[in-house]
């Protein structure tokens, strides 16, 4: 693993690996509400940055729920 | 308090429900069937003379001092040994009785060094009392004969001395360390006059003994004795209170002479251990008036100038402009604090509470954060309480035992001592762990199953037990029909043929046929219950692995129930505690979410500021807000950040990026080094409020001695709580206690009073249960429905390479705590004086390597130093450390990667490379060499 990833994209990363087992859009809903429950306000914007930015460093089903998430 | 001597009954209580009423001296006593007649004697008042029982062990019948007469039976059978029976009548003190008596003390004395008044045990020898009990007068007979006055004494342990001259040869000593213990490192040896007790034939230091101190607590006379009690004299005193070590939590009487502890003695009334202890808790207690120990408030500007000791007030008036100059220029989530598992509930409700109404925000985190996090989680969602199920004493009534990822003998041992005594009365075991730990083959016990999988394959194991108990019908249906919810769709994904024990096999390394007899044994073997340490959390899967264990546990009907259940073994002393008490960022007291209004309500109204909705920074987002620049200032209450958290490089570089850190603690330690602010803490001999321990035990923790630093932690932080413009004026730590109990709803029935009354309470204590809860989910979860979650399998990311191909996992052993901050001062350090590396002898081999050489261990993140010990306990291609010493800082070595769900650290799996240094001479000298840069 990269020690260059950003957190919030290396974490969002390992919990959309979690739920790969899911359909991607249920993934995507439960990914955002466990963002949402646990993460601090400015690592969602963080995350929204590189959702911005840099969508291509996001898992899809990592990237779907960061849309869902509210910053 | 003057000295609290516990009543002894002799013998063991009989747990009949059928009463038997004998009479003893003319005095009716009723007493359950099975009772001793020594004990129901003692029941009625009547002490029986005797040196060979005592109630912590089963009668042994061998001193002759207990007999007694009984109406129509013949001779005179030891009172120890012969049950009562109903309508029995004994005498206990009759001429005949007192010529036999004075006979049999008469041959110990005429064998015991008579130096009563300059022996150690004096006015505490049982042989002393004894001999006035029988009315001895005269010994007829001299020393001129063969004797065992001359024996050589055993000081080669730091703890207790042996001096076999003043043996009795009762075998208290033996049995305890047998029947108490479980590790039988004492024998007699040797046959009539010349037995004796024996370690093997070795000192004491070179024996399997654990120094537990069960064989000194059993010793009628001064054989087996404290070299505190030789050195210092009799205690006088006594204060029940709590050891803060691990998550155990025993309940121990701190004996005094005066203000000097002397010695801590366990508690035959504790709950958590019922009299028994471990080499930590009633030895290493010197670390607490150590020199090292820091006693005044200390500031520097910059973390490279010197320490400058200053008073308390202005360290906490520094501390506080600091911190409102960092939010006044970085925000108010800029800063925030963490609480300690080493600290009272009542010291961590004040600073979460400082960090949420003071700071103005919720960027507080605990040390559980890295152990069991996982645990709080993953109970949360399928069981809806983030809890073990089960107090300790329900290990008694499990027939199945399964160990997962625990070594209890090293991480909880009085625990273990419980567990040893099911399992050599017939419990089956089995253990998950990639290790070869004592508990798989030791005296007496010996595992059914050793499933000794791949580190980070825990939830493909667990799985796989779940396919064979849904694919073989083993479900228990009514349980889950009646008490859970989710089922089918759990069901369906486990049966699958991806989580057969078969396809499973060679991924977690398990033999499918170990893992499917494993799994019936577990589903059709009785009470069966699940005891799991970090070996579980600490992985990228920690969470997952909890819930896959409670979805087992649900299937097979294990949960609701005495000998059942899915319990974490906490690491420290208030794990538990320190979470119930809303440490975590995104949890108020009691488990509620921030984001829950009628919860925040409640705390606002009482607390008078508002409380944010949204979660707060855990400790690895603090690290990375640091190194990003968002998070300036951390109040770090008793945890050393700076040795215990994974990624050393990632750490220091996030402290030093700090405007400020603040740390409270005993000691200089490794966090201290980037810290612009110490604040002395104080011991647990100091402090004066509650540990919840494990089993959701909450124990008081008295003052056995006054602040050594002039004030209490809980007064340290409301200072700076009010140097900040709030005010928390607490006058005493019983008022915090309240405040938690108005506002948690599962503390509601616990105050100061209620815990002096009923000893300990488990929680839930509400109006429902007011004496608390042992067992937890007996008719419903807490949450209504135990919910089953799938629990997919995903292979850690962490994987070995050709540069690093082997795994390292780090855990700790018996004699040392943690970072070792506390037991590395105290003589525990003279049998562990420095971490080492576990290897097995193959791969040794290929790399070279000898017993005892100095290695380079190198992960992608840094690599560090130290001795290698070969061990075939170790599977081929994993390797094992401590962290206990900061010189050779594991830590170094360990990654970035985490639990999905919380960021515990993945502590249990690192790739690694192991190297014989090739300046292996220079190195022998100096263990603990590190490389913090990354070495890929």
């Amino acid at each position: 693993m990269s020690g260059t990833t950003p957190p919030t994209v290396r974490l969002a990363n390992e919990i959309a690996r979690q739920f790969a087992h899911q359909p991607p859009s249920s993934a995507a809903t439960a990914i955002a509400g466990h963002i949402e429950r646990f993460w601090d306000p400015r690592m969602r914007t963080d995350l929204q940055h590189h959702v911005a930015t840099a969508p291509e460093s996001l898992d899809p089903v990592a990237l779907a729920a960061a849309k869902l998430v509210g910053s | 308090m003057t000295i609290l001597k516990e009543p002894d009954f002799g013998t063991p209580a009989s747990t009949s429900s059928t009463s038997v009423t004998v009479e003893v001296d003319g005095i009716p006593v009723t007493v359950p069937a099975g009772t001793s007649v020594m004990r129901a004697a003692a029941t009625s008042g009547i002490d029986i003379p005797k040196l060979c029982a005592t109630d912590s062990l089963e009668a042994f019948g061998s001193c002759r001092l207990c007999l007694v007469e009984i109406d129509g039976r013949r001779g005179t059978p030891a009172s120890c040994t012969t049950p009562v029976a109903d309508g029995m009548r004994v005498r206990t003190q009759t001429p005949k009785l007192e010529k036999l008596r004075q006979g049999v003390m008469e041959l110990y004395i005429s064998d015991h060094p008579l130096d009563c008044l300059t022996c150690s045990a004096n006015g505490d020898c049982e042989l002393q009392d004894m001999s006035g009990a029988v009315g001895l007068r005269q010994v007829r007979y001299g020393y001129e004969g063969e004797n065992h006055l001359s024996l050589e004494k055993d000081t080669s342990n730091p703890y207790f001395d042996f001096e076999p001259s003043k043996c009795i040869s009762c075998s208290r000593c033996v049995r305890a360390c047998g029947e108490v213990q479980g590790t039988f490192a004492l024998t007699i040896q040797g046959r009539g006059f010349e037995s004796q007790v024996s370690a093997a034939g070795v000192p004491l230091m070179e024996s399997d003994c654990v120094s537990c101190g069960a064989c000194v607590q059993a010793c009628p006379t001064a054989t087996l004795q404290e070299k505190s009690v030789v050195q210092l004299g009799m205690p006088s005193r006594t204060v029940l209170t709590t050891c803060a070590y691990c998550g155990v939590g025993c309940s121990f009487k701190a004996e005094l002479r005066g203000d000097e502890l002397v010695r801590m003695v366990p508690y035959k009334d504790g709950g958590a251990n019922e009299g028994h202890s471990c080499v930590k808790g009633r030895f290493a207690f010197g670390y607490a008036t150590h020199p090292d120990r820091v006693m005044s408030p200390m500031v520097r500007e910059k973390i490279t100038d010197p320490w400058r000791e200053v008073s308390w007030e202005e360290a906490i008036g520094y501390t506080a402009s600091r911190m409102r100059e960092i939010q006044a220029a970085h925000g108010v989530g800029a800063i925030g604090g963490i609480t300690s598992s080493r600290c009272t509930n009542e010291e961590v409700y004040v600073v979460q509470k400082l960090v949420r109404a003071a700071f103005g925000n919720n960027n507080v985190d605990t040390c559980a954060r890295v152990c069991h996090s996982p645990t709080g989680y993953g109970l949360k969602q399928t069981f809806g309480e983030s809890a073990g199920t089960q107090d300790f004493r329900s290990v008694a009534a499990a027939d199945v035992i399964v160990v997962i990822g625990a070594n209890p003998t090293d991480g909880h041992p009085v625990f273990a001592s419980r567990m040893k005594r099911r399992l050599r009365e017939g419990a089956s075991l089995v253990v998950v762990d990639p290790r070869r730990i004592d508990l798989v083959r030791s005296p007496h016990v010996e595992a059914t199953h050793h499933l000794q999988l791949q580190p980070g394959t825990n939830v493909a194991v667990v799985n796989a037990f779940a396919h064979v108990v849904v694919t073989e019908g083993l479900v228990d249906s009514d349980f889950v029909a009646s008490r859970c919810e989710g089922y089918e769709e759990w069901a369906e994904f486990i049966a699958r043929p991806e989580n057969s024990p078969e396809v499973v096999e060679s991924i977690t390394g398990v033999p499918a046929a170990e893992i499917r007899a494993a799994a019936r044994l577990y589903a059709t073997g009785g009470n069966a219950a699940i005891y799991y340490g970090l070996g579980v959390t600490e992985h990228s899967q920690g969470s997952t692995m909890v819930m896959g264990m409670a979805n087992l546990a649900m299937a097979t009907g294990n949960v609701g129930r005495d000998g059942v259940g899915v319990n974490p073994l906490r690491g420290q002393n208030n794990v538990q505690g320190s979470c119930d008490m809303g440490s975590f960022p995104h949890e108020l007291p009691g488990y509620r979410h921030v984001s829950d209004d009628a919860v925040r309500t409640v705390f606002e109204q009482v607390w008078g500021r508002s409380i944010l909705p949204t979660p707060g920074l855990r400790i690895p987002n603090m690290f990375d807000s640091a190194i990003a620049g968002t998070f300036r200032g951390l109040f770090v209450q008793g945890e050393d950040i700076a040795q215990s958290d994974p990624n050393l490089a990632h750490v220091t570089a996030a402290l030093t990026a700090m405007d400020l850190v603040v740390v409270q603690d005993l000691f200089l330690n490794e966090t201290s080094k980037f810290a612009h602010v110490f604040l002395p803490g104080t011991s647990f001999l100091e402090k004066d409020g509650t540990f919840t321990n494990a089993e959701r035990r909450i124990n008081r923790v008295r003052p056995v001695m006054a602040p050594k630093t002039g004030k209490h932690e809980w007064q340290i932080v409301c200072e700076l709580a009010a140097a900040l413009g709030y005010d928390m004026p607490y006058t005493h730590p019983r008022e915090i206690m309240d405040e938690i109990a108005a506002l948690t709803p599962t503390f509601a029935g616990v105050s100061f009073a209620a815990l002096d009354r009923l000893g300990s309470i488990q929680w839930p204590c509400d109006e429902d249960a007011p004496a608390g809860t042992p067992t937890m989910h007996v008719d419903s979860f807490t949450r209504g429905k135990g919910r089953f979650v799938p629990t997919s399998f995903v292979p850690t990311s962490e994987r070995t390479t050709r540069k690093f191909p082997l795994i390292l996992t780090t855990g700790r052993i018996l004699s040392q705590y943690n970072v070792g901050a506390q037991t590395r001062r105290t003589a525990n350090i003279a049998w562990h004086p420095e971490d080492v590396l576990e290897i097995h002898p193959h791969d040794a081999e290929v790399r070279g390597i000898g017993d005892g050489d100095s290695v380079t261990l190198a992960s992608r993140v840094g690599a560090t130093s130290l001795h290698a010990v070969i061990s075939d306990r170790m599977p081929v291609g994993v390797v094992y450390t401590t962290f206990h010493h900061p010189v050779t800082g594991a830590n170094v070595v360990t990654t970035e990667n985490s639990d999905w769900a919380t960021n515990c650290p993945e502590y249990k799996v690192t790739a690694v490379q192991v190297a014989l240094r090739a300046d292996a001479a220079e190195a022998a000298a100096v263990p603990g060499t590190r490389e913090r840069a990354v070495v890929d």
